[in-house]
């Protein structure tokens, strides 16, 4: 380790065929269950929002999911879904997903004043057309701060997944480890790093054009 | 194979009860790690949260830094730090160090922020100084947000010191990593859901501890929200 240099660039030369290959499961990983999240949370947030008795025992079962280890939890999954599958690492961070966009969708639908509601009322919109014209689309700066750190939070955290055989960039951890060879970690980090910035800054991008209106009120909900 | 077989040859071998691999000293290990590492996070970031909310200087850096921390890798910082620095717990706090400062940091710098601004007016009207503002008004009414603040630091430290135990350190993920490695699943599940039980623990702790030790003003104005 004496003589070894932090990063070999040569290496990573080599073997860019090979980190775009990780770099495009890690991606897959991580952000599938992102997108899941949130189509599992949208209904869910609108039943809490219709039932707030629902929602009390909803966000405590989920504080705890939150809470639970990751790598706990894929070792767990696995007489179910088999060592080194995605769907071992997949299933548990929608979990982590929705446990993290339940509560900004439900405060984003909670957000929008009575007195909006009331005028869509008098306006003649039904329920489905208010909720599509006027409640979603107000919901959108709180969604889009919740998914931005739902989105970083697995990135990041798909890597452990390399533990249990499937981790995309994080098997370059795990490489880079028992090699005792620091290059591929330090790759991976910046190449972790790299796309969590890239999705961060997509969805800065879809909030400017979903909401133009919240880009001046600064940070709704997060 | 089932759980109940699993968890019951977890639990029954008589390694777990004493020497080494067994559950109390395992527990011990993963405890006194996570611990060692709170404190040196909140030691770092606490007095400068505290600081930085009082003054407001630097809150969009802070808030744009945590945001950042949350994209790195935990694996990757703890396997990078053990080849830098050899195998050892110091390679190990610095990683885990940088993952439970972040949340303290802004929960300290928001908390302070929170306070009601006529309130620190007026303890300033009445003649205390501004350290004495910052210790004896901001702080209690920042205790909330603070507290919150740790509980996501350690369960997140708590998580971490797991996946530290791949490069060869003790705790709860000693069972984890050495059940996989050996394939003994008896093994991997039962350290996982002493993983788990010790999260949730550490979940209800806080609850608690918001629940009965914060300061009584603090506690009415909360009830009352």
């Amino acid at each position: 380790m004496d003589d070894e240099p932090i990063v070999r660039w040569y290496w990573i030369g080599d073997h860019l065929g090979y980190l775009g290959n990780l770099l495009a499961d890690h991606a897959v990983i991580a952000l599938v269950p992102v997108l899941i999240g949130l189509l599992l949370a949208v209904p869910l947030g609108l039943a809490c929002a219709r039932f707030p008795r629902l929602y009390q025992p909803l966000s405590a079962v989920f504080n705890i999911v939150y809470a639970l280890p990751s790598l706990a939890v894929f070792v767990v999954l696995i007489p179910y879904t088999g060592l080194a599958t995605q769907a071992t690492v997949m299933i548990p961070l929608t979990f982590y997903a929705l446990a993290v966009l339940l509560p900004t969708t439900v405060d984003g639908l909670r957000a929008v004043p009575d007195s909006v509601r009331q005028a869509a009322t008098a306006m003649g919109y039904g329920p489905w057309h208010r909720l599509t014209a006027v409640e979603l689309p107000a919901a959108v700066p709180y969604l889009i701060a919740g998914l931005r750190v739902a989105a970083v939070s697995s990135i990041s955290l798909a890597s452990v997944g390399a533990l249990v055989g499937r981790g995309g960039l994080g098997y370059l951890f795990i490489d880079g480890f028992q090699r005792t060879f620091p290059t591929p970690i330090v790759a991976g980090i910046a190449l972790i790093a790299v796309l969590a910035l890239a999705v961060d800054l997509l969805l800065v991008a879809a909030r400017r054009l979903l909401a133009p209106w919240a880009v001046r009120e600064q940070g709704a909900g997060s | 194979m089932n759980w109940l077989n699993w968890l019951s040859d977890f639990f029954s071998d008589p390694a777990r009860r004493s020497g080494p691999d067994s559950i109390v000293h395992r527990v011990s290990e993963h405890l006194m790690l996570s611990g060692e590492a709170l404190f040196y996070a909140a030691l770092l970031a606490v007095p400068l949260g505290l600081l930085i909310g009082y003054t407001g200087r630097g809150v969009t850096l802070v808030t744009a830094l945590a945001g950042a921390a949350r994209a790195l890798p935990t694996l990757g910082l703890v396997t990078f730090a053990v080849l830098l620095a050899g195998v050892g717990d110091t390679a190990v706090l610095i990683p885990l160090v940088a993952l439970a400062a972040p949340p303290l940091l802004v929960a300290a710098v928001e908390g302070v922020r929170g306070t009601d601004p006529d309130v620190r007016d007026a303890a300033r009207g009445i003649g205390l100084t501004h350290p004495q503002v910052l210790l004896q008004v901001c702080l209690p009414s920042a205790a909330p947000t603070l507290l919150a603040g740790f509980r996501t630091a350690t369960v997140q430290v708590i998580a971490t010191a797991t996946v530290a135990a791949y490069v060869g350190l003790g705790g709860l993920g000693r069972y984890v990593i050495d059940g996989l490695a050996t394939r003994q699943y008896a093994v991997t599940v039962g350290g996982a859901l002493l993983v788990v039980l010790l999260a949730v623990g550490a979940q209800l702790f806080f609850a608690l501890l918001a629940r009965f030790a914060l300061p009584p003003g603090i506690r009415a104005q909360r009830r009352a929200r």
